[in-house]
């Protein structure tokens, strides 16, 4: 039984098409990974997953469950979304913005427990986030921002987690830390999670399934070695590629194929 | 900004409400010294000379200071409540329409030369409060579309609906130039001769709309990350929003039909409170209500005693003396006003 399945999305802003026929299920212990070129729907989707938009038509069901039949509360408590970019536009400390995440278990009223602090402590200390704690997050870095937000997803507790690029504006050491993040969540708590990306490398190496995004609906969902042949690449994304095993992983490495005069040959 | 230094600039916030409080309850005609308002409060009469001071103090000054510690607040927290809602640290209490539906009240009402009281309260104040009250609904119909409501469009339609009611009490102004004084003295806000029952019945209501707000700031800080990230933490925007409007415009609405249009306080008493507290608007809140009672307190004091025995209208005091006031904090805190 999936976790979360998305049955025959379609979204809609205002007239324009974001999201036509698209079906989608993820499974516990899973990390799924939505590809497609831009403007494809991928953040389109997590956001109908995550009840932030209600679709044109389709259903959302967590455990069998229609996410929009419980109070936004009750959701908020099994989904949490990292969005994509978020404003910060009051100088809260970084340990205020992620022990936000505990708002949906503590109401609007009551104070925190020693449990919401341990919880607190945990998602800074997973995104390394300690010495940063006292901060103001308007002073933080792009990166250190991503971070701060996905530790306040972290510190919702839920089951299904919804990244939106969690990656952006990461440099290479926190790329690989959230990506192993994600995964030790899913193999040793059991969430489901749900990622959008755009290094196709990437995505070989830590996903378990890819779902492929084209022209607002699904084009492909599997295994990285079933989704990302050469075709299918060259078909959603517009230019040709050729896929070869990854030297050390064997994951399949996406190269695109560039024309002469894009190469550098001559360098003094 | 960590919790014990926010714990401290509480207190020294409190501390200055009650200093000035203090200086509120001697300043004046007559000149009381401190240590003799203790005396005068408590009823411990010191002699027979200083009987007339005893009134003056309690039955004069005394509901004039509180009532302005509470519609200073009232301005305070409703600021930075619309602040937060706006995310935008320009907003202030009148942005959706409630002064200008007031003074559309209080002009009406000193025009037709309507007579009446009712809690305490007088035509124009009674006016004022449904003018305010009113315009500020319209606002907010106006910007909704079905149960949710557009901020661009309520910021939009606040600025219209505030442009033209304005337009409607100059044009009356215009026309009844015999009473332009009155009017005006109304629209610069004054506290003089305000007693015990006007008090009576509008500062529980500005409590209400203050604490109201305060029990909203856990969400008013998710707000400010923005609506997609609020919504996916459960919170009902709609639901919020509205609850903000109603906290925020009772708080203001209730001030302004007291005190007419208290202009500066409601703008700056936020951004003082975020700069000795930080962000988090349970802090913020409670500290720009001390910050903006502190400053209608003291300004109200000028405004009686700068040009005595003549009065000059409270609002005007307020933005002299709020202005630069706000500007050299603004010179001196660039830095963290970089964010905005």
């Amino acid at each position: 039984m999936p976790t979360l399945s998305a049955d025959n999305l379609d979204c809609r802003y205002g007239r324009r098409q974001a999201l036509d026929a698209c079906s989608l299920t993820a499974e516990a212990g899973e990390v799924l990974v939505v590809m497609g070129a831009n403007g494809s729907g991928k953040t389109t989707l997590l956001r109908a997953l995550s009840r932030s938009i209600r679709p044109h038509r389709g259903t959302v069901l967590l455990h069998e469950r229609d996410i929009w039949s419980a109070p936004a509360t009750d959701m908020a408590r099994e989904i949490a979304l990292m969005p994509q970019s978020e404003r910060r536009d009051w100088p809260l400390t970084v340990e205020e913005a992620v022990s936000l995440g505990r708002l949906p278990h503590r109401g609007w009223l009551r104070p925190l427990s020693t449990a919401d602090r341990a919880t607190i402590q945990q998602s800074l200390e997973a995104l390394a986030l300690v010495d940063l704690r006292d901060r103001p997050i308007t002073e933080l870095s792009g990166g250190e921002w991503r971070r701060v937000i996905l530790a306040r997803a972290l510190a919702q507790q839920a089951g299904v987690l919804l990244l939106d690029e969690p990656t952006n504006g990461l440099d290479l050491r926190f790329q690989v830390e959230v990506l192993r993040l994600v995964r030790q969540l899913a193999k040793q708590q059991g969430l489901s999670i749900v990622l959008t990306l755009h290094d196709l490398n990437l995505a070989a190496v830590h996903a378990d399934r890819i779902a492929l995004l084209a022209r607002r609906t699904l084009l492909a969902c599997g295994t990285p070695h079933e989704v990302l042949t050469p075709q299918r690449i060259a078909e959603t994304f517009g230019i040709p590629v050729t896929v070869i095993p990854h030297p050390v992983y064997g994951t399949p490495l996406v190269v695109p194929l560039l024309e002469e005069n894009d190469l550098v040959r001559d360098r003094p | 900004m960590t919790q014990r230094s926010a714990n401290f600039w509480m207190l020294f916030l409190a501390l200055s409400l009650l200093v000035a409080c203090t200086a509120g309850l001697g300043v004046g005609a007559v000149i009381v010294p401190p240590g003799r308002i203790w005396q005068h409060l408590t009823g411990q009469v010191v002699s027979a000379e200083h009987m007339a001071e005893a009134t003056i103090i309690r039955e004069l000054r005394l509901p004039r200071v509180i009532l302005a510690c509470f519609i200073g607040a009232g301005l305070g927290t409703a600021g930075a409540g619309y602040q937060a809602l706006f995310r935008n640290p320009l907003a202030d209490p009148f942005v959706i329409g409630a002064s200008s539906g007031a003074a559309l009240g209080a002009t009406l009402a000193i025009v037709l030369g309507w007579q009446a009281t009712a809690f305490g309260f007088g035509t124009v104040s009674l006016m004022a409060l449904a003018g305010s009250l009113a315009s500020v609904a319209l606002v907010y119909l106006i910007a909704s579309v079905g149960r949710s409501v557009s901020m661009l469009s309520l910021l939009l339609a606040g600025v219209a609906v505030s442009s033209f009611i304005s337009a409607l009490v100059s044009l009356l102004m215009f026309l009844n130039d015999e009473k332009l004084v009155t009017i005006f003295g109304w629209l610069m806000g004054s506290l003089s001769g305000r007693g015990w029952a006007v008090l009576r019945s509008s500062g529980p209501l500005i409590l209400a709309g203050s604490i109201g707000l305060w029990l909203l700031s856990r969400p008013l800080d998710v707000l400010t990350f923005g609506d997609e990230t609020a919504t996916a933490l459960g919170i009902r925007l709609g639901v919020l929003r509205g609850l903000v409007v109603v906290a925020a415009s009772l708080a203001t609405a209730v001030g302004v039909s007291a005190g007419g249009i208290i202009s500066f306080v409601g703008l700056i008493s936020p951004h003082v409170a975020r700069f000795l507290v930080g962000a988090r608007h349970a802090y913020v809140l409670p500290a720009s209500g001390l910050t903006g009672a502190t400053l209608l307190v003291v300004a109200d004091c000028v405004a009686r005693s700068a040009a005595a025995p003549a009065e000059v209208p409270v609002g005007i005091v307020t933005a002299l003396l709020g202005g630069p006031f706000f500007l050299v904090l603004l010179k001196l805190r660039q830095r963290e006003l970089g964010a905005f």
